[in-house]
Parts: structure tokens; sequence; C-alpha cells
């Protein structure tokens, strides 16, 4: 009885034991295994990833690319994602509005769909050319949105009382910016816009669609030449996690890390 | 502490006239603003202590007049010392940092004098231990020791308090009015305001009673609370004896 609950319940203090944390990974893990290879042996497939031994410089490549293309949006879509916060807040109505349907249509609409439309009407109307330069404007517009609307947020919830204690002090605005503003918005944002930058990542795979040779569409050309679908989709879940759930570790440091916030 | 008010008054919007024109003038150690809920007591602190301008009036503390631009007022303000109900300390700052920062920033000292004096405020207020810890992490009591340790380390010339200890359990409350009494015996001139009527009338030398916009009473607390001349204040002072455990 005893066993048993230390085995397979959250014990009081909210936290897993160890041996139970181990034992149940591993029995989740097994049950995914499980389902997925019942699956494959119903449609009668032997899986055999010898192949991709040919292609791991291309793999590489993409693989290089997604990470290239997802370090240039993230830095791209940060720029946007302060100037939209603050241009949202902004005294001029035009301003205001511009950045506030900017992030609505962003927000409300799929990527897939802005993609084509910028790729194609936009960027073909202005010329540009280069796949690699549409890509990162193309996603960093749409993480953009996404970042404006996390600092927005935490701009909103800075108390007026840190800010009223900041002039008793004596601090001037610049100061009040540096020493308080700053470090809190930080602390706010900065577990969040990690975990944003696995969505970049994971987004970027939808840039294949106008040909940017990254991760995601190396292995569609991969595919498309031998039809070995699993082997190669396998791998390419793999790689993405791989990049994104390190930074779920980080985010959720950060996270553990600022969190006298409340 | 000399402190004058002339004509002074405040509204936040056309209707509702915060604070009726109201003068002042009497030298002051320490000072218990009393009175109602939304009498205006915390507007008038704030605008003694520069962080909220008049509508309209003079108001000079030791003689060193009120400004009205920005930066002026920023100088002002560094030489007073001001404690909020709560929130007061930067969050994301330790005690210490809380303490040390201004000091750096506003005030000049060195790394190691700002050290010092934090150091030997937060061991005289029985925070030696707790020093680096952020403000999420200490008691309700704690918190108001330690901006109460903030607002007095680069010796202000006035400190002023707003009910530093109405958001407090019960428990809490003494060691914070010990050691805002500690500080007066030191010398330090505060204005409080508070609802703590013990701490008013045996603390402080003076009392004002300020209801619904209009300073009523004022004299000092030995006698205000014996013998109160407006009827406001006997029906505030009645109302707050109804639950007294001592009756
Ligand atoms: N920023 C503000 N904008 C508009 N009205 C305000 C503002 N601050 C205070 N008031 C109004 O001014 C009046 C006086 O408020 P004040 O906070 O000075 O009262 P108080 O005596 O401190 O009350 P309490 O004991 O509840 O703290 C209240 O009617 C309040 O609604
Ligand atoms: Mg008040």
């Amino acid at each position: 009885m005893k066993l048993r609950r230390k085995l397979f319940f959250v014990q009081e203090n909210g936290k897993a034991n160890r041996l139970g944390a181990c034992l149940n990974f591993v029995l989740v893990m097994g049950l995914f295994v499980a389902v997925f290879w019942l699956s494959l042996g119903a449609i009668n497939v032997h899986l055999e990833f010898g192949f991709l031994g040919r292609f791991w410089l291309r793999i590489w490549d993409g693989f290089w690319m997604t990470i290239e293309i997802s370090a240039a949006s993230l830095i791209l879509s940060l720029l946007i994602g302060i100037l939209s916060a603050a241009g949202c807040g902004s005294p001029l109505l035009f301003v205001r509005y511009f950045f506030r349907i900017y992030v609505k249509f962003i927000r409300g609409t799929p990527l897939i769909m802005q993609i084509y439309l910028f790729f194609y009407i936009v960027g073909t109307a202005w010329g540009v050319e280069n796949r690699f330069a549409a890509g990162v404007i193309i996603l960093s517009t749409f993480e953009g949105a996404y970042i404006s609307e996390i600092i927005r947020g935490s701009l909103l919830s800075l108390e007026e009382s840190q800010l009223e204690a900041a002039r008793a002090v004596g601090f001037t605005r610049r100061q009040t910016l540096r020493y308080v503003i700053l470090p809190q918005l930080v602390a706010r944002t900065l577990p969040a816009l990690t975990g944003q930058f696995a969505s970049i990542i994971k987004d970027s795979s939808l840039l294949s669609m106008i040909a940017v040779i990254e991760l995601t569409q190396t292995i569609r050309e991969i595919t498309a030449v031998n039809f070995r679908m699993f082997e190669c989709y396998l791998l390419l879940g793999m790689l993405y996690l791989c990049l994104t759930l390190p930074i779920s570790f980080v985010s959720k440091w950060l996270e553990r890390r600022f969190q006298y916030e409340n | 502490m000399k402190i004058e008010f002339q004509g002074l008054t405040k509204q936040y919007d056309q209707e509702h006239v915060v604070l009726k024109p109201m003068d002042f003038s009497d030298d002051i150690h320490t000072l218990a603003i009393i009175g109602p809920s939304g009498g205006g007591k915390s507007t008038l602190l704030r605008i003694l202590g520069g962080l909220l301008l008049p509508t309209s009036g003079q108001v000079s503390v030791g003689g060193e007049e009120l400004p009205t631009d920005e930066r002026a007022l920023q100088k002002y303000r560094q030489g007073l010392g001001f404690v909020f109900q709560q929130g007061g300390l930067f969050r994301h700052l330790s005690a210490m940092e809380n303490i040390t920062l201004p000091l750096e920033q506003v005030h000049g000292y060195t790394k190691q004098e700002a050290a010092r004096r934090a150091e030997e405020l937060l061991e005289r207020f029985g925070l030696g231990a707790d020093g680096r810890k952020k403000p999420s992490e200490l008691s309700g009591g704690q918190q108001q020791r330690v901006a109460i340790a903030r607002a007095v380390a680069a010796r202000p010339r006035l400190l002023l308090l707003d009910e530093p200890t109405s958001a407090l359990d019960p428990e809490y409350t003494n060691e914070v009015l010990d050691v805002i009494h500690e500080l007066k015996n030191e010398g330090m001139d505060f204005v409080i305001v508070t609802h703590e009527m013990g701490f008013a009338r045996h603390a402080c030398e003076k009392v004002a009673f300020l209801c619904e916009g209009s300073l009523l009473e004022y004299g000092d607390s030995a006698s205000l609370f014996v013998h109160p001349k407006t009827r406001q204040l006997e029906r505030f002072l009645s109302r707050l004896l109804e639950w007294n455990v001592s009756e």
C-alpha cells in the first residue's frame, strides 16, 4: 500500500519520488514505443536506417540551415516584438492601430497562408529573391507578433507601486528604466521568450513550402527519391527534439530562477 | 522640521475635491495623520513627499519649497524617505540591494560604503540574516522593516510613512512600530499616516485629523485624543473603540 503510493502518485510535497519518476517515465516511453511498433507491424513496415548514412552531409546542412534561420529569426523577431509592444501602447493613433492590427492579423491567420501570401505576392512584387532572407523576414514577422504580446503582457503587469517606489527613492526616469523596469521585464519575459524560440525552430519547418532547404525540406527531398518516409520522418522528429528539448529545459530553469515574482 | 502649507488643494478630476483649501504651519518632530478612509491622508502625504503635485497652493518642508518641475522634484525627493503601505520594495532585488542601489545611484555612496550602511541597518532592525533574501521570501513585517531601512539609509531630513502596518498581520505590527519608535528616539523626524491609535497617541507628539479633505483638528496627541473638539473626531474615535477588547 505504502509502496504503491510512493511509486505511482505525486508525493505530499507536490513532487515525484525518484524511483517512481524513473519507473513511470520508462512505462510511458514504453507505451509510446509499443503503440508505434504495433502500428508499424500492422502495416508491415520494417524500419531500416542504414541508407541514411549516404545522406548525412545533406541532412547536416539542412539541420544547420534550420539553426541559422531560427537564430536569425529570433533576433529579428525580438526587434519587431519590442518595437510592436512599444507601438501598441503609443499615444499616436496611427502607430497604435498599425501595430495592433498587425498583431491581430498575424495571430489570427495560419503561418502557411502568410508564407504563400508574402512570398508569392509581396516578395515577388518587391523583388525579394533570396529565399533565406525571405524566410527569415516572414518567420520573424510571424513570431514578432507573439513576442509583442509576451512583452506587452509583462509591461502591463508592472505594478504602479514599483514605479512609485522608484520615484520615492529619487531615481531619474533613466535610472527607473535601467534599474527597475528593464530587469523586471527581463525576468518576466525571458522564460516565455525562450519557449518562443522553440516555436520558431518548429515553425521554420513550414518554410520548406517555399523551398528553403532547411531540415524539413532536406528530408522531403530525400524521401522524394527513395520513399522511405518512416525512417526519414522519425529522424526528422528526433533532430527537432534535439533542438527544442534543451531549450524547454532552459526555459523551465529560467522560470524557476525568476519565480520570486509572485 | 517646519512644515507649511498655504491654500493647499488637490483634485484628481473636476468633480471631486480630495483636499479642500488647507493652511498649516508648525515645527514638527513626529506627526500622526489619522482619519477615516478616503479622507485624503495618503494624498496629503504623497504631496508632502513630492510624489504628487497639488492642484493649487504652496507647500514647504524645512524651509524648502515644493518645486513643480520634475528635475527639481527629484532632488527634493532625494532628501526624504518614503515608506508605503506595501509593495514598495523592488521585488527583483534582495533586501540588501534594495538599500544599496539608491545609496549608490542616487546618493553617490561607493559600493563598500553602501554595503556597510545597509548591513548596519539590517543588523539593527533585526534582519542581519536576511540581507540576501528577495522581498517575496520575507514576511510582511520583515519587508516593512527593510522598507524603513531603505528609507532612512541616506539619512533623510524627514521620513514619511503611509500606513506602514495596515497590510500586516497583528503579530507583525508591533515589530514595525518598535522600529519606528526607536528611530524617533534617535531624533528622526517623521510623519506617519496610521490607524494604530495607540501608536499615534503615545509615540507621536502631534496628531492631525483629516476628514473628507479637511484638516479638522490638529494638536498635541496627549490632549487631542482626550478632548476631541469636533463631532467628527469624537465619532471617529468612538467607532474605533467599538470593537476594543479592553472595553
Ligand atoms: N489616483 C487617483 N485618481 C482619482 N482619485 C483618487 C486617486 N487617488 C485617490 N483618489 C481619491 O481621493 C480620495 C482620497 O484618497 P486617499 O487615498 O488620499 O485617502 P486615504 O485617507 O489615504 O484613505 P485610506 O485610509 O483608505 O488609505 C478618495 O476618495 C480616492 O477615491
Ligand atoms: Mg491611504
